[in-house]
């Protein structure tokens, strides 16, 4: 199969992994700093190449508020937004997920106001962690590419709607080398949308009316149940995907685990700097690994016990930060762990909030730190 | 004009030559430094930040995009309870804050009749983001959301808002300051809910060279595209500038957002001007 390698941004592998997978109806709102994604899908169909009905309303509710019900309408659904906007579609991301809507939407992770500022922060995203979205954090352009296609494998097979995260600036504006697989590879992988239910006359089916507190109970525990799935999901839809490209990400992936008595722990751009502090440290004698959570909701918890068990300490670098609590996956990860055999002690670091550049010497120096010292149950901010 | 005391300092980021930072000094050294600005995410905000600098020398409040109208209400409901009845409330918003995001907040502000002056800077885009549309956009114009030109017709702010049966609205353009500064002076000396649609030339998100951004503001208004008027309490209409005396082409062909209409879409133009300026006319007519 020949695949076209090219120069791309974060954003743009992304606006062309939702054109392989072929959207039809793509409702989005400009934003720093996701706009080139809008930007290209409406190059795309303005050349006659991308054949989606685009509409740009007038906020990111709106925008939500149009996914949902083109999604029970039988259509496959993109969107794309950061920020601000994730903020303001917080009710209706919420709405979606009630409604089982498979949509997939990129979301670029940056600091939200106030103040105002355009830094890579992924609070915007954690901080929607109970919405019931499956959420992926990727670390390149070429993950970008790969996990929007992914994304809706999982999103449909379950009727969850998926959001990827990337970083602003780091992933979303970095220039690198990208493969565009084939529109037929794509297709292979990924059948066009056919859901059991839609909205269509003649069909008498119909979605948002009042139930009983017995139908509210069943449809959220049907909910869980789909979101349990999820795991398992991801990782079969990346193994196929591997296999027609060559390229697997995983749910978790595991870099120099073996026999590491520290392991890094994070998401997103901080798991390309962790990968070279790894490396230094390994270089300089000390049993260091990385373990990077590529899926967030639903957390993987049973592999990530997997992957952490024997591991004396673990350092979760968070670039987020809930006030009252500290980092968001120090919490998580806490939680996943708990109640496990000579569990790892977990230490929470606070480092990138807002944006802060955290370089490969900066972590090796964390992770000494951490390992000569007693895991503090409060975060720890670090520069 | 008398003496202007200079309230926008020297240093912003604005793009040189930019019609809407040449409107900012003007519109607040007009309301004086007893006023308070919002001003929500657009290139004004660039021109009043960054920390720790302040572009404007009254108090600014930067709220969200979409909330302009109800920061301004809530500025004012506190300034009237400290007893400053007579601070002036200004919001200084672009068009998509205003006629997209904002529109909801801002119908509910006129609604309400709040005692603030809303002041909409018209560049007709999404212009900090990079030059996407709005509904501001006029018809078949490029932006670089509508790449092959928009379907659609620009809505007419003034008159939605003139039909919230507000004290004021009114329309007004840089390249006519004595009209603006008029009609900031006696927006003013009223109170309620006042509007200033002042449609402000983007130099790049519209296409032309620095130094045109006063002349296509005034080929604007000479092509009946902007026609200067007011609206008093919904009702009293009063055309405050000259009259249509060019063909919408000679605005058009100044600028590349419109590089690519043809002659049919170009008298299309001239039609909706036309019956435009009918409506307007059929208005202002004393009764
Ligand atoms: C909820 C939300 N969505 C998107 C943005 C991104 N944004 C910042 S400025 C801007 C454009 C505003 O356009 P306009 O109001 O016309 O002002 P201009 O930039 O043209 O001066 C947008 C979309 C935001 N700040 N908040
Ligand atoms: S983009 Fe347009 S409105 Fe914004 S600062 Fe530049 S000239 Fe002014
Ligand atoms: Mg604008």
């Amino acid at each position: 199969m020949s695949t076209k390698r090219v120069l791309l941004t974060g954003n743009h592998a992304a606006a062309w992994g939702a054109r392989l997978a072929r959207p039809k109806v793509v409702p989005v709102y400009p934003i720093t700093p996701q706009t080139p994604v809008l930007e290209l899908l409406t190059e795309f169909q303005a050349a006659g190449e991308f054949d989606a009905e685009i509409l740009t309303p007038e906020s990111e509710h709106s925008v939500m508020a149009a996914c949902i019900p083109a999604s029970l309408t039988g259509v496959r659904v993109f969107t794309a937004t950061a920020s601000q906007g994730l903020m303001l579609m917080h009710e209706v991301l919420h709405y979606a997920v009630g409604a089982r809507a498979p949509i997939v939407m990129v979301n670029v992770n940056r600091t939200i106001g106030s103040p105002w500022a355009f830094w890579p922060d992924q609070t915007d995203s954690v901080a929607q962690r109970d919405t019931g979205w499956i959420q992926y954090y990727v670390e390149n352009a070429q993950e970008a590419l790969d996990t929007v296609i992914q994304a809706y494998r999982v999103a449909e097979g379950v009727s969850i709607p998926a959001m990827i995260n990337l970083d602003a600036f780091y992933v979303s504006h970095a220039l690198e080398p990208v493969a565009i697989p084939e529109q037929e590879l794509v297709d292979a992988y990924l059948p066009p949308y056919r859901p059991a239910h839609f909205l269509e006359p003649g069909r008498n089916e119909s979605w948002g009316n009042v139930v009983t507190q017995e139908m509210y109970y069943r449809h959220r525990r049907d909910i869980g149940a789909a979101m349990d799935r999820v795991p398992a999901l991801a990782v079969e839809a990346d193994r196929d995907w591997e296999l027609a490209t060559g390229r697997g990400w995983g749910a978790i992936e595991r870099y120099r685990c073996e026999g590491a008595e520290i392991v890094i722990v994070t998401m997103g751009s901080m798991c390309g700097t962790a990968r070279d502090a790894v490396d230094a440290l390994r270089e300089a004698g000390v049993a260091a690994g990385l373990v990077k959570v590529r899926l967030f909701r639903p957390l993987p918890s049973a592999a990530l016990r997997k992957a952490l068990a024997g591991a004396r300490d673990v350092l979760v670098l968070d670039r987020n930060f809930s006030p009252g609590v500290g980092g968001v996956l120090h919490q998580e990860l806490r939680a996943a762990l708990y109640g496990m055999k000579s569990a790892p002690q977990v230490h929470g670091y606070l480092a990138g909030v807002g944006g802060v550049n955290v370089p490969p010497d900066r972590i090796v120096h964390f992770a000494r730190e951490a390992r000569a010292s007693d895991a503090e149950p409060e975060p720890v901010w670090v520069k | 004009m008398g003496q202007m005391i200079d309230m926008l300092c020297s240093g912003h980021a604005a793009c040189p030559g930019c019609m809407e930072a040449l409107s900012l000094r003007h519109v607040i050294a007009e309301l004086g430094p007893d006023t308070v600005a919002v001003i929500p995410p657009s290139c004004l905000a660039i021109m009043a930040g960054p920390q720790p600098f302040s572009g404007l020398r009254i108090p600014v409040y930067q709220p969200t995009l979409e909330s302009s109208a109800a920061a301004a209400s809530g500025i004012r409901r506190a300034l009237d309870v400290r007893g400053r009845k007579d601070t002036h409330v200004v919001a200084l918003a672009g068009d998509g804050g205003t006629y997209d995001i904002g529109f909801q907040s801002l119908s509910s502000a006129a609604e309400r009749n709040e005692n603030i002056l809303y002041v909409c800077f018209d560049n007709e885009g999404y212009m900090n983001t990079g030059a996407q549309k709005s509904s501001s956009t006029p018809h078949f114009a490029r932006t670089s959301s509508t790449p092959a030109g928009k379907h659609s017709r620009k809505k007419n702010l003034t008159e939605i808002m003139a039909a919230h049966e507000i004290p004021y609205a009114a329309t007004a353009t840089p390249g006519y300051l004595d009209d603006l500064l008029q009609k900031v002076r006696k927006a003013k000396s009223m109170r309620g809910l006042r509007l200033i649609t002042l449609l402000v030339p983007c130099l790049d998100g519209w296409g032309v060279p620095d130094h045109f951004g006063v002349g296509l503001s005034r080929l604007a208004v000479e092509s009946g595209v902007f026609p200067l008027y007011e609206v008093e309490d919904g009702a009293r209409y009063k055309l405050t500038g000259p009259g249509k005396t060019r063909p919408v082409a000679d605005y058009l062909n100044v600028q590349r957002r419109y590089r690519d209409v043809d002659e049919a879409e170009v008298e299309q133009l001239q039609r909706e001007v036309d019956a435009g300026w009918q409506r307007l006319l059929e208005k202002a007519k004393p009764c």
